[in-house]
């Protein structure tokens, strides 16, 4: 192995290190908030809200923060280049397009009573 | 021929090019796991009201284990956070460090497939029994006094099996009945396991917990399967940098180093995916 620690650090995207040990203090607080959050979403399953609507929407919410926490520091989303912005955008509209699509097909699929005559054991 | 951009970034996108290549790769990957966050949001909404297995196809609510699938979160989310050590490791020039957090990272991944190994088995020896005076249970059983082991397939029963394999009666060990909505359970029943021996000429269905079973069954398996192959692949790219792959620090470690960022960015998406599944599939 040690033969492997005498190399130029790469810096070929003009990172130092006094920068990368700034961006491993942001990874640990990072970790932290995401351990906190996982914590904070299994409490609410205990928190019983009347309405499902705002069951999900709470943690929707809350693995949201977690994924934004994620892309923007882990996979440095925050500081990425306009090519990265543009593809994802283009991928954000066919993802929502997909859900849209799939779920207006929910009028077309079996209810509670059809259900249940559909059903063969 | 060299490959161009290996590290350098290209003019036009200001990135060198395999970052731009493993984007392109994860926007394909958000379309395939959005088309299956649909069916299931899809199924789930539109299931049957009441609680299964009383109400026949209705949504299952509380069969998969919360402390161990938070458990499993927190694995992980340490190695996302490991592998971007890993690489700040390497920008520093510690490749010490980095194989210590490449060997945390890869203990993660397996202890996650480990983990979940676990719960697929508990629902694959797990039943839904239903006879036809209208009595509905789930719980375990024993065929000709045998008991499934772990990834057993080939004890995986259900009716037309028994009938196949003419066996008359089997013992059966009911989870603990669920309180209804309001009541209490009297003390020491919220766990009593009642066993029974039960005739197959009672039975009306029989079936493990597995994906011809349910719908819930069929979208969880296929999500949460689907994920674990895309660990065990990440694993293996990640495992492969790290030992016989590393030879290419010595040489390029500039190049080196951008592996493992594209490396590391499509396990952090493999994160991104469960941060949503776990509250989708456990919790809701």
């Amino acid at each position: 192995m040690s033969d492997h620690s005498n190399h130029a650090p790469a810096h070929a995207d003009g990172h130092d290190h006094h920068d990368i040990a700034s961006h491993i203090r942001t990874y640990l607080v990072v970790f932290g908030a995401l351990l906190v959050g996982t914590v904070i979403t299994v409490g609410m399953y205990y928190v019983h809200f009347e309405s499902m609507a705002v069951t999900v929407a709470v943690a929707l919410f809350i693995a949201s923060i977690k994924a934004f926490l994620v892309a923007g520091y882990f996979m440095h989303l925050l500081s990425e280049k306009k090519v990265i912005y543009s593809m994802l955008a283009v991928t954000v509209v066919f993802f929502f397009a997909l859900g849209t699509l799939t779920l207006w097909s929910s009028n077309d699929m079996p209810r509670n009573s059809e259900a249940k005559a559909l059903y063969v054991p | 021929m060299e490959i161009p951009y290996t590290y350098k970034p290209r003019p036009d996108t200001g990135l060198y090019n395999a970052k731009v290549g493993i984007w392109l790769f994860l926007a394909s990957e958000i379309m395939l796991f959005g088309a299956l966050f649909s069916s299931y949001i899809l199924l789930r909404v539109t299931s049957p009201e009441g609680e299964w297995p009383l109400v026949e196809r209705a949504w299952p609510h509380g069969l998969l284990n919360i402390p161990i699938g938070t458990f499993n979160t927190a694995v992980l989310i340490t190695s996302s956070v490991t592998v971007v050590l890993a690489w700040a490791a390497l920008k520093m020039n510690q490749f010490g460090k980095f194989r210590a957090y490449m060997l945390v990272t890869l203990a993660c991944a397996f202890g996650f497939l480990g983990i979940k190994s676990y719960e697929y088995n508990e629902k694959f020896t797990h039943y839904e029994l239903r006879l036809k005076d209208g009595q509905v249970h789930t719980g375990h059983i024993e065929v000709n006094g045998k008991h499934a082991g772990f990834w057993d397939f080939g004890s995986i029963y259900n009716l037309d099996r028994l009938g196949k394999e003419q066996v008359k009666e089997i013992a059966f060990t009911a989870d603990p009945a669920k309180p209804k909505p309001g009541e209490k359970h009297a003390e020491g029943a919220a766990h009593e396991h009642k066993k029974m021996t039960v005739q197959v000429s009672d039975i009306q269905k029989l079936d493990a917990f597995i994906l011809r079973n349910h719908t819930f069954f069929a979208i969880y398996f296929v999500v949460t399967a689907l994920h674990g192959l895309h660990v065990l692949g990440g694993a293996l790219v990640l495992g492969y940098f790290a030992f016989p792959g590393a030879s290419m620090w010595r040489k390029n470690p500039e190049q080196f180093t951008n592996r493992i960022e594209v490396a590391g960015l499509f396990w952090h998406f493999v994160d991104l995916v469960w941060i949503f599944l776990f509250p989708v599939v456990y919790l809701l």
